[in-house]
Parts: C-alpha cells; sequence; structure tokens
C-alpha cells in the first residue's frame, strides 16, 4: 500500500469517526419521534403527506401487516418503473431522444432498482431519458434506501421493545426516513459534489470538435442530485456506463474521496443509531467495531493486492512502480486521476455495503482482489452493510452467534434479553440460507446455458466462471456491481438476476420482520453475571469468526474453481 | 467423576448398546436426526456404488469407495452408540425398578370395618384403604390415614435407613414398591395401576419418554439449516467442476458433504441430553421433564429455605453468659442441670457445651422431679434436692422470678437484648427454692444461654458461587426480620424473606417472574405446593407430601434442599456441553476443506493448482480424503464420554467461562483437526493406501 493510499484511508476514518455518531444519535432520534427543533419545518410536510395517503400515523403494525405494506410499496415501484421505461419515448425530458426500453432490460432495470441493487444491464446514457433517470430512478434511489432502513428500524424495535405486538408503521418509517434523514443529507451533498465539478443541467448530447479535429458527443444530465443519493442510499446505479468512473460523476481526487465517504457514512452510522434505540450505545459499539474490522480487512487487503500490481506482469519490462507519470499498481480498468489505491478502496466499500457503484472495473482487479470484493459480498455485505439491510445482516448473524457460543455459558441463548429459541432459530437458519441458495443455485443453473456459455462469459477458464459467479453474488446481495466482461443484457441474465434480486431483497427481508415479530413480543431477561456479555470485545471476536466460518464454509468450493485457482495459476 | 467414567465401560451396557446401535439404523428412527439421516443416506448411496463399480474399478479406487462407504457407516453406528450407551444406564435402573414393581397382595378394607379382602396391588382403585403390616410391601402410593411405621425406601432411593411414615402432617406420603418394616398402617391410595411413582420412575429413567427440550429443538433447527446449506454448496459444486473441467465422482462429493455437516454434534446432541437427565437420576433427582433441566440452568434466583438448606435444623448453644456476679461455671453447671431431661436437640447441646467447655459431666439424677416443658409455661427444668431450677423464654422466667419474689436486673435484659440483636435465641436460666420447701436459695435469674442456628459449613463458598454465576440467593424463613438478616449475613444470601407466608413466597416468586427472572426452589409441605407449580423449577423433596410432590416438576429423592444448587449446574453443564460441541463441530470443517479440496481438484490439469492448498501435505488425494472421512467418525467416538460426563463446569461469571470455552473448543476446534487427519493420513499411507 503507498503512503498517499494510506493516507487518504485514515483521513476517511477519521472523517466517519466524528461524523457517523452524531448522525447516528440524529437517525435515533428520528425513528423514536422525539420532538425536535426542526418539526416546524418537517411537521407540516409529514402531516400533509399523512392526510393525502390516508395514513393514520399513530397506528403501529404488527410484523405481517408491516411486510405486506413493504411488499404493496415495492411492487408498485416496480410496475411504475417498468411501465415508464416502456414508454419514455413519449413522456419529455428526453433530449437525447431515447427509445422505449425493451421488455426484459425494463423488467431487469425495475426489479434492480426497487430492490436497492442497481445492477446495470444497460448504458445509461445511451439508454435511459432524463425523465426515467430522474422520476424513474432518483426516486426509487430515496425510497429503496428508506425501506431498506425501515426494515431495520422494525429489528431494533423488535429488540428494544419488550411484550409488545407492534414493530411501528411503515408509512410512517418511510415518509420520515426519506423526509428527514435521505433527503436532507443527499440535497446539501448534491450541492457539495456540484462545488467540485460535478455536472447537473438537463441538456442533451453537445457536439463538440476534439483538439484533434474529431467531434464527439458530450452528455449532459441531472447527475449530481442522482449521485449523491446513489451513494449515500447505497444504491449504486450510475447516470452513465461507466459509474463513477466518469469524469462527470467524479472529476476530481476530492470528489472521489468524499463519494467512499459517503457510501459508508450513513451504514456507520446506522450502528450507532442502534445502540442508542436499544438504550446500551455499548452494543452499538460491538457492531461498530464488527463493521470496522471487516471494513479494514477488506479495504486494506484490497488495496494492498491492487497497488502491488499483477504478479504476471513482473519481470517483463512493465513497470508497476508508482513513478512521475503513473501511480503504479495494477491499472488495467482503473483510472489514472484515481490510482490504485483509491480504486481498490472504493472498491472493497462498495461490496462491503450493497452499494455496488464503482470507480474502477472489478473485472480488471487481480484475480486475489476480485476475490476479496466477491468474499466481501459472499459475507452477507456487512462491512459496513448496505443502509438499514447491512445492520439486519449482522443482527442476525450476532444472533446466530449468540445461540451456538451462547450455550457455552450454561443459559438459554439471549441477545439484548431476549431469550433466542426455536421460532428465531429457524428465521435465522433461513436467513442465512436464502442468500447462497440464490448465488449457488443460479449459478450452477447457468453455467451450462448456451447464451451464458457462448455470448455472455467474455473470458475462458476460471475467470469466465469468476464473471458469472459474480454476477450472481451481486444481484443475490442487492449489490449491483459487476465483472464487467459478462454480457448481462441477455433474455437468460436479465430474467434469472432480476429474480435472484427480488428473492435477495424480500426472501431476507420477510424473515427479518418476522424474527422482529417474534422478537418484540418476549419479555426481557435482565442481565446478570451469568449472562452472555454482547459487547466484549471477545463478541466481536466471535460474531466476525461466525460470518467468516459461515461465509467460507458456504463459498469455499466456488470460490476455489473461480479466483482461488485463477490466482494460484498465476503464482505458478 | 472416575466412578461416573467407570461406569460408562461396564460391559454389560456397552454389549448392549452396541446391539441397540444396529437396531437404530432402521430409518424410521434415523428420521429423526436430520444431520445423521443425511449421512445414512449418504452410507448406502456409496455402499451402492462401491458394488456396481466393483468390477469396472482399479483396486485402488475400490479399496477407497469401500472405506469411504464404511466409515460413513461407521459414523452412524458411532452416533447410534453414542446414544445407546447413555441410554444403557438408565434402562439398566429401569429394569431393577421392574422388579420391584412385581405384583403384590394388597389387603383392601370392606367397607363398614367387614375386614379385608386379598386384591392383587394391580386391582387398586383410587381412594381404596389397604392395610399393611410389617414385613409387607406397600401396594401403591398413597397416604398413610392411619398408624404410624417405618419404611425402609431403599428401593428407590438407594437409602438404607428406614423412615419413619405417619397419618397427618407432612409426612404421611408413602411409595407403592418400599416395604414397612414396623408397625401397621392404613394407606389411602392415590394412583392409579400404570401411574404410580415408580412407573413414572421407570419411564423418566429408561428415557421412554423422552421429548425433545426447547433448547435441543433449536440447535436441531440450526443444525438442519447449516446441513441445507452444506447440501447446497456440495451440490453445485458438481456443475461448477464440471464447467471446470474437473467432474467429481459422487463418493467424493458424498464424502465432502459428510465431512462439512455437523456430524460431530449432531450424533452426540441427543447422547448429551440423556446423560444430563442421568447425572441428575444419579444424583437421586427425578426431573419430571427435560425442559426443567434446561430451566435450572436458566435459573436467576434461588429461594432457599433456611432450616434444612442454610444451617442445620436446630439451634445449638454457643455459649453461656451469666449475669449479677454469677460465675460462668455456676451458669453452665444450671444449665446442664436443668437440660439433662431435654431431650430435644437444643437440650443435648446444652448438655453437650457445658461438658466441653467446662468439663461438666453428665449425671444421674437422683430424686428430681422434672418439669417439662408445656406451651403454657414455656420453660422446662428440674427440681432437685429443694432447689429448683428452670430455663426458658425470657418473658415466661422473668415471670416465674417475680413470682418467687426475686427481681431481674437490669443486666439480664441487656445480655437477652444483646443475644436477640445477634440474631440468636436467648434462653433464660433461673434458680429458687422448691416452693414450699426450705428457703436455700433466693430467687434469681443466674444468665443467659445463647442458642444460636447454625450456617452448615461450606454453604457461604457455594452462595458466592452462585453469584459469581449470576444467581441471586434468597433465604425464606420463619424468624424475625432482625434474626433472619443475622444469618443471612453469616450465609452469604443476597436477600431473606422474613416471617414468610406461604402467600410470602408466592407474591416473592411472582414477583421475581415479573422481571424476567426464571426462579428455583425447593420444598415439601403442602402449603409449599402453590409455590412449587408457581416457580420454573420446583424440587419437592421426597419426605414431602403427596401434594408438593405432584405441584413440583423434580423430586429430590435424598430430600436434601441444598442439591438445589448441584440441579442448577447441571442444567448449566447440560447446555455448555451442548454449546461446545456445537462449536467444535462447526470449527473443525476449516481443516476438512483444506484436506478435501485440494485433493478433490489434485488429478485435473485445469485445477490442479489448487493442491497448492493442501497445507497438510497430505501424501494422495485419495488418502486426504479418507483421512478426514474416518477423522469424522473417530471424534464421535473419541467424545462420547465428554458428552456423557459433560464439560467440566467452572462456576464463574459468564465472561469467563465463554472466553474458555471458546478457547478450548472453538480455538481448539479449528487445530484439532488438522493433527488429527495428519495423523491419520499418515497411518494409510503405511497401510498401503494410494
Amino acid at each position: 500500500m503507498t503512503l498517499a493510499g494510506w493516507g487518504q484511508f485514515l483521513a476517511l476514518v477519521l472523517l466517519l469517526a466524528l461524523t457517523a455518531p452524531p448522525l447516528g444519535r440524529y437517525i435515533a432520534h428520528v425513528y423514536e419521534g422525539a420532538p425536535s427543533r426542526l418539526d416546524r419545518v418537517f411537521g407540516p410536510v409529514e402531516r400533509w403527506v399523512y392526510r393525502i395517503c390516508r395514513i393514520d400515523p399513530e397506528r403501529e403494525q404488527r410484523w405481517n401487516v408491516y411486510a405486506l405494506s413493504l411488499l404493496a410499496f415495492s411492487v408498485v415501484g416496480v410496475l411504475l418503473l417498468y411501465v415508464m421505461q416502456r414508454v419514455q419515448g413519449s413522456l419529455g425530458f428526453n433530449p437525447t431522444d431515447m427509445a422505449n426500453v425493451t421488455p426484459a432490460l425494463s423488467f431487469n432495470t425495475a426489479v434492480s432498482f426497487v430492490t436497492n441493487t442497481n445492477w446495470q444491464s444497460y448504458a445509461g446514457e445511451t439508454t435511459l431519458s432524463h425523465f426515467s433517470q430522474m422520476v424513474g430512478l432518483t426516486v426509487q434511489n430515496f425510497v429503496s434506501a428508506a425501506v431498506g432502513m425501515a426494515v431495520m428500524v422494525a429489528l431494533i424495535r423488535g429488540l428494544a421493545r419488550a411484550g409488545k405486538r407492534t414493530l411501528g408503521n411503515f408509512w410512517v418509517d418511510l415518509v420520515r426516513t426519506c423526509l428527514r434523514i435521505l433527503l436532507p443529507i443527499a440535497f446539501v451533498f448534491a450541492i457539495v459534489l456540484i462545488a467540485t465539478g460535478v455536472i447537473q443541467n438537463l441538456h442533451g448530447f453537445t457536439d463538440v470538435h476534439t483538439v484533434a479535429g474529431a467531434t464527439q458527443k458530450i452528455p449532459g444530465g441531472p447527475v449530481a442530485s442522482q449521485e449523491s443519493i446513489k451513494l449515500l442510499g447505497t444504491n449504486g446505479g450510475g447516470f452513465f456506463n461507466v459509474n463513477s468512473a466518469h469524469p462527470f460523476e467524479n472529476p476530481t481526487k476530492l470528489s472521489d474521496f468524499l463519494e467512499i465517504y459517503s457510501i459508508a457514512l450513513i451504514p456507520f452510522a446506522l450502528a450507532f443509531t442502534f445502540g442508542r434505540m436499544v438504550k446500551d450505545k455499548r452494543q452499538g459499539y460491538a457492531v461498530v467495531a464488527v463493521m470496522a474490522v471487516l471494513w479494514f480487512g477488506a479495504a486494506v487487503t484490497l488495496q494492498y493486492l491492487e497497488t502491488g500490481g499483477n504478479s504476471a506482469l513482473n519481470g517483463r519490462g512493465v513497470t508497476q512502480a508508482v513513478t512521475a507519470t503513473s501511480p503504479g499498481g495494477n491499472l488495467e480498468g482503473k483510472d489514472l486521476r484515481n490510482g490504485a489505491a483509491a480504486s481498490a478502496l472504493w472498491g472493497s466499500t462498495t461490496t462491503g455495503t450493497s452499494n455496488g457503484s464503482v470507480n474502477s472495473m472489478h473485472d480488471s482487479f487481480t484475480a486475489s482482489g476480485g476475490l476479496v470484493a466477491m468474499v466481501n459480498m459472499k459475507l452477507g455485505e456487512m462491512s459496513p452493510g448496505g443502509v438499514g439491510v447491512g445492520l439486519n445482516g449482522l443482527l442476525v448473524m450476532a444472533i446466530l452467534a449468540v445461540f451456538i457460543a451462547g450455550l457455552m455459558v450454561g443459559r438459554t441463548p439471549e441477545y439484548l434479553g431476549k431469550k433466542i429459541q426455536a421460532a428465531d432459530v429457524k428465521l435465522v437458519a433461513i436467513y442465512i440460507l436464502v442468500m447462497p441458495l440464490i448465488v449457488l443455485g443460479f449459478t450452477a443453473g447457468s453455467v451450462f446455458v448456451g447464451s451464458v456459455k457462448h455470448t455472455s462469459i467474455f473470458n475462458p477458464g476460471a475467470h469466465g466462471f469468476s464473471e458469472l459467479l459474480y454476477a450472481f453474488t451481486s444481484a443475490g446481495n442487492n449489490n449491483g456491481s459487476a465483472f464487467a466482461g459478462l454480457t448481462a443484457n441477455t433474455a437468460w441474465l436479465n430474467s434469472t438476476l432480476g429474480i435472484a434480486m427480488l428473492f435477495g431483497r424480500f426472501f431476507l427481508i420477510i424473515p427479518t420482520l418476522a424474527l422482529a415479530g417474534s422478537l418484540v413480543r418476549k419479555q426481557r431477561v435482565p442481565p446478570s453475571a451469568g449472562t452472555f456479555p454482547t459487547h466484549t470485545p471477545l463478541f466481536v471476536v466471535l460474531v466476525i469468526g461466525v460470518i467468516l466460518v459461515v461465509g467460507a464454509l458456504t463459498f469455499l468450493p466456488a470460490l476455489a474453481l473461480g479466483p482461488i485457482v485463477e490466482q494460484l495459476k498465476i503464482l505458478h | 467423576m472416575t466412578d461416573e467414567t467407570r461406569k460408562l465401560v461396564e460391559p454389560e451396557i456397552l454389549q448392549r448398546a452396541v446391539v441397540d446401535s444396529l437396531v437404530k439404523l432402521n430409518p424410521r428412527t434415523l428420521m429423526k436426526n436430520p444431520v445423521m439421516f443425511v449421512v445414512g443416506v449418504g452410507s448406502v448411496l456409496t455402499t451402492i456404488l462401491f458394488f456396481k463399480d466393483l468390477s469396472s474399478s482399479s483396486t485402488d479406487e475400490n479399496v477407497f469407495a469401500g472405506l469411504v462407504a464404511l466409515f460413513l457407516w461407521f459414523t452412524v453406528l458411532f452416533a447410534n452408540f453414542a446414544e445407546a450407551v447413555a441410554e444403557g444406564r438408565g434402562k439398566a435402573q429401569a429394569d431393577t425398578l421392574r422388579k420391584t414393581r412385581s405384583e403384590t397382595v394388597a389387603h383392601r378394607r370392606l367397607p363398614g370395618g367387614r375386614g379385608v379382602e386379598e386384591v392383587p396391588s394391580t386391582g387398586l382403585d383410587l381412594g381404596d384403604e389397604c392395610v399393611v403390616a410389617a414385613g409387607e410391601v406397600i401396594p401403591s402410593d398413597g397416604e398413610v390415614i392411619e398408624g404410624i411405621a417405618s419404611v425402609d425406601e431403599s428401593a428407590i432411593t438407594g437409602e438404607s435407613a428406614p423412615v419413619i411414615r405417619e397419618s397427618g402432617g407432612d409426612r404421611s406420603a408413602v411409595t407403592g414398591g418400599t416395604r414397612v418394616l414396623s408397625d401397621r398402617i392404613v394407606v389411602r391410595i392415590t394412583a392409579r395401576a400404570g401411574e404410580t411413582f415408580i412407573d413414572r420412575m421407570i419411564a423418566l429413567v429408561e428415557g421412554s419418554e423422552r421429548k425433545k427440550t426447547p433448547n435441543e429443538i433449536a440447535l436441531n433447527i440450526l443444525l438442519a439449516g447449516l446441513t441445507i446449506i452444506f447440501l447446497l454448496a456440495t451440490v453445485t459444486l458438481q456443475p461448477f467442476a464440471i464447467y471446470a473441467h474437473a467432474e467429481q465422482s459422487v463418493v467424493v462429493l458424498v464424502a465432502l458433504l459428510v465431512c462439512l455437516i455437523p456430524t460431530t454434534i449432531g450424533g452426540l446432541l441427543s447422547a448429551i441430553g440423556i446423560a444430563g437427565m442421568d447425572r441428575l437420576v444419579r444424583r437421586n433427582v427425578l426431573a419430571m421433564s427435560g425442559r426443567a433441566v434446561e430451566a435450572a440452568g436458566d435459573c436467576a434466583t434461588l429461594l432457599l429455605d433456611k432450616t434444612g438448606t442454610i444451617t442445620f435444623g436446630n439451634r445449638q448453644a454457643d455459649a453461656f453468659i451469666p449475669v449479677d456476679g454469677v460465675s460462668e461455671a455456676d451458669l453452665a453447671d444450671a444449665a446442664q442441670l436443668s437440660s439433662l431431661a431435654d431431650e430435644t436437640p437444643e437440650g443435648r447441646s446444652i448438655v453437650v457445651l457445658a461438658k466441653d467447655r467446662y468439663g461438666l459431666r453428665e449425671r444421674e439424677l437422683v430424686g428430681a422431679e422434672l418439669i417439662a416443658f408445656t406451651a403454657q409455661t414455656r420453660m422446662s427444668g428440674v427440681d432437685i434436692q429443694g432447689r429448683a431450677v428452670r430455663k426458658g423464654a425470657a418473658d415466661s422466667v422473668r415471670r416465674w422470678v417475680e413470682e418467687q419474689g426475686g427481681t431481674i436486673s437490669a443486666e439480664l435484659g441487656r445480655a437477652v437484648d444483646s443475644i436477640s440483636a445477634q440474631g440468636g435465641t436467648p434462653l433464660v436460666v433461673a434458680e429458687s427454692s422448691v416452693p414450699g420447701g426450705p428457703s436455700l436459695r433466693p430467687p434469681r435469674a443466674l444468665g443467659v444461654i445463647y442458642l444460636k442456628d447454625i450456617v452448615k459449613p461450606g454453604i457461604a463458598e457455594r452462595f458466592a458461587d452462585l453469584r459469581r454465576m449470576g444467581i441471586r440467593t434468597v433465604m425464606i424463613t420463619g424468624d424475625n426480620p432482625r434474626t433472619a438478616a443475622v444469618i443471612a449475613k453469616e450465609a452469604g444470601v443476597d436477600d431473606f424473606l422474613a416471617e414468610a407466608t406461604p402467600e410470602d413466597k408466592m407474591e416473592l416468586i411472582k414477583a421475581e417472574q415479573r422481571g424476567g427472572h426464571l426462579v428455583a426452589m425447593t420444598g415439601d409441605g403442602t402449603n409449599d405446593a402453590p409455590a412449587l407449580a408457581q416457580a420454573d423449577v420446583g424440587v419437592a423433596m421426597n419426605t414431602g407430601t403427596q401434594a408438593a410432590k405432584e405441584a413440583g416438576n423434580m423430586v429430590d429423592l435424598d430430600s436434601d434442599p441444598t442439591k438445589l444448587i448441584d440441579i442448577v449446574e447441571i442444567g448449566k453443564q447440560l447446555l455448555i456441553t451442548r454449546g461446545s460441541l456445537t462449536t467444535f463441530s462447526i470449527a473443525n470443517d476449516v481443516a476438512k476443506y483444506f484436506a478435501i479440496i485440494p485433493a478433490m481438484f489434485a488429478g485435473f490439469a485445469s485445477v490442479s493448482v489448487l493442491n497448492d492448498l493442501n497445507v497438510m501435505d497430505l501424501q494422495s488425494p485419495r488418502s486426504a480424503i479418507l483421512s478426514a472421512v474416518i477423522f469424522n467418525a473417530l471424534i464421535i467416538v473419541m467424545l462420547i464420554p465428554l458428552a456423557l460426563r459433560g464439560v467440566k463446569f467452572v462456576p464463574t461469571g459468564a465472561a469467563q467461562l465463554l472466553r474458555r470455552n471458546l478457547l478450548i473448543y472453538g480455538a481448539g476446534g479449528v487445530v484439532a483437526p488438522f493433527i488429527g487427519i495428519k495423523l491419520i493420513d499418515v497411518v494409510l499411507t503405511a497401510l498401503g493406501v494410494r
């Protein structure tokens, strides 16, 4: 790792350490519905929304009603987004004259944005109108993130409340998340991005004559407004095809740094929110520690691997060291402005959350670098995790860790005073089963499909397999990043990836809410010296161990035949 | 422990277990254990493949497939064996109990006092009254309604000293199958044939009614979930392997699957549960459900009766405190004199103290008139040679002295108050001339005997252990708060409930439960029954009433209330053993991957570089896979003693326990198989497996 790489990383850690805790406190405040000075601003808007939508904010929901509300909201979201793309040619705000989108791609994209995945089988600047980008995708960027946070707050309430039945009101949580958390932060951040040079206009293509005498079409569009929520809401869908590697999305070193920061900000803040809402800040610190250790591990390893360069090139007259004209390291698929370290830091952060935006091409990472990105997602994206859903996954793993090892203190395992019983374990087992089922099942079902073998997979052998495995890992975990060598815009992959995204979203959300529903009914067992402590470094190590062991045991065979064998071959 | 280990290898039990482990191969039995069922299916599959390919494959390949199939069968058999051994002791004990239950003849009283008729004990109905004379076996469970007798209960308690059973009160319950040694009693039958205490006991020790406990069910769900995940990982590996031009044989895939699924804990889980119950039975505690044993591990509050649990049943004389210039020796002499005829334990202790401290020997009372204790006088004593000596409660003795015309000094009052303040019971000793006789001695108080509750030795340390484990102890006593506080302090309990009525006790339990605490208590009287039923763990004393025994969820055959603490520890140990072996089982998988994954792919040019992951440097792909399979089977056998004995329990706080067990079973679980698999590989290679 380079000195600049370390400097950037430490600055990022410092900035997060300073800002995530107060943001977490604010978010807890919002979800607890505590009175605030901001009520003067937001209160009337909220009441207006509730009145129009006929929401009774006082009426709380049980887990099943909460889940049904969420599902209904998502179904409507998919339908609207699908129809919008199918007829975008006649909806206006279309200066680049984009045609209506095909059915398979419209389905894939609609599902992709509603599930907070933002997998893109298309190139934004050559497929979507400004209307679709603004009214379709950007809106979903907000609400899909809010849905994830709503599920999280329901789970936290499940742990924080005792002997109750309800988890809150989905509509209220949705509205408050958008209005009081996401919109203000995204607004401010969009302005900051514009200041760094990100574009924000409604132009179409501008023809420019280059120095070399050629003519080039330069796209325009409302980029900053979409960019900010794309990162803050761990969505990841770029306005342009090359995502944040595009100079209009990510023009400078400073914008790059701020954008990485904005990916990790809310996920880390939510851990502090958790600690406050369960009235035990130490529990929040333990969760932050798990997130941070996993993130540090992935970020440092990936930066080390990418700045180290490709060992196959050693001794072949290629310089991979830092020079006056080169940032050094493995530079294939990377923007020279960013260099290997910043690209790797982004890569590890985007795969550790459910973001999936990129500032470099993951397909061109070193084989072990690609492995790190894939493992980061396969662990369930908990470092620090997607907004809301990352914390959910982490809490489920904490409950699993408590159940496995908690017996070792001689009591029925309990987490935050809630006894973990058969019904809860069943839901935890379903939760940890769903993602591998999607990822391994769809990958296994795809390797022999003709279109996949002959059209989609770009590279032969192990790397080609990695591309496919990465795609379903990304879809199943709602990440959205890709080994872009894979041509995903085919009928088979558009549909299977679409299904993978839906399953990966809702078949995790439903058990999570059911778990919240089961936990909220339980009485709290007061802690004593005999209680399994869940705020100690030992517990942090235990949870990390369980996450790593469960993830590794599930995916090691598949990874062995993909990136691991590829890396070993390079070493030979 | 050594005693228990020796019992584990009793040849009859082992022989029977070997047969049972074959019987348990019945698919319907296996089905109850998802992990072992998968191994069973794998065994059948590999066996079929072994025979199918016998003629077409190479010798090495045949040896490999045969050995994999063989050790998969062993894996199932070892798990069955573990369960069978755990059940073995219970079954042996049940056989002994069955002999006791053999039919006896009952003498049923005919209505209207028309004598008795002989009926077989199985023909008795509820409410029948039977006459049982010395030497006869009590035909069924019941309550003594007439008479008093000494009964030999060794058939169920193992305790050879006879116990007294009498009508009325809290000592009226008798158990069918026990023998009357002396006298004659009339018993009213309270249990139907087939539902007697012995029947229930047989069912319990034999495990025939064993239901999975809540925690065991939860763990089974998790193990089933993990099994499905590993099934998925293995099944999808084949298409990936074919894509990589490295197609695998089914035998290898089955071997991988069986090594990954949690067979160690899956195979030992029910043995751990049975052994946990058995540990209780060995300590003469019958738990009516496994649920209660688990609940014991969760208890946060123990309610302990002062008398019998914390202190010895009786107060004992601890000091003589003379007043008004009387010498201590004189007081001791008078106190002993007044107690010579007193056969109560308190009286005996006064005689003994006087002897120990002042060398005063017991003497013959010649020409003495003994004054017995009555509820009216609340004094006892002796009139001897014109001298009257009395001892008793302070106010009674004071009145007696004043009636004789004496006066009571303030010093006595102070001595009495000071003893009360220290939680003791003051007994005042006074003397006078025998009324109507010569006035030899002026009526006066000599001093006070300090009667003290003696806290059982070692009890304070056990309470300290409990506190470290996060368990609160609450002492229940009928004493006044001042006395209770002193004993509570001395014994080191966390709290006490003084002047407790059954209602107070019930309210205390409910209050604890409202706060989310699980409560354990012991009891024996009928008025304890509601509280025993309300408590999460209610241990009834076997000497107690039928009502108490039915209300509780455990019965202590030794009637030792201190055992509650053991029960809590056994409950904890049961859960710890399960957790430790689960952690161990899952941690083992890491090494197995490093053995199997390189071996699977080493033979295929496209992916043979994966052999770099062969960190254990295992000899050949076949020996590597076999070593993992064999390790997987043998580890079950090696852990049977641990499963049966339970993981060593150290009474400390959760944080230390967790650290210790995570280190041993988590870190140990990662390291152990690396060593084990390597050793087996060396042996296999030496034996010629290629």
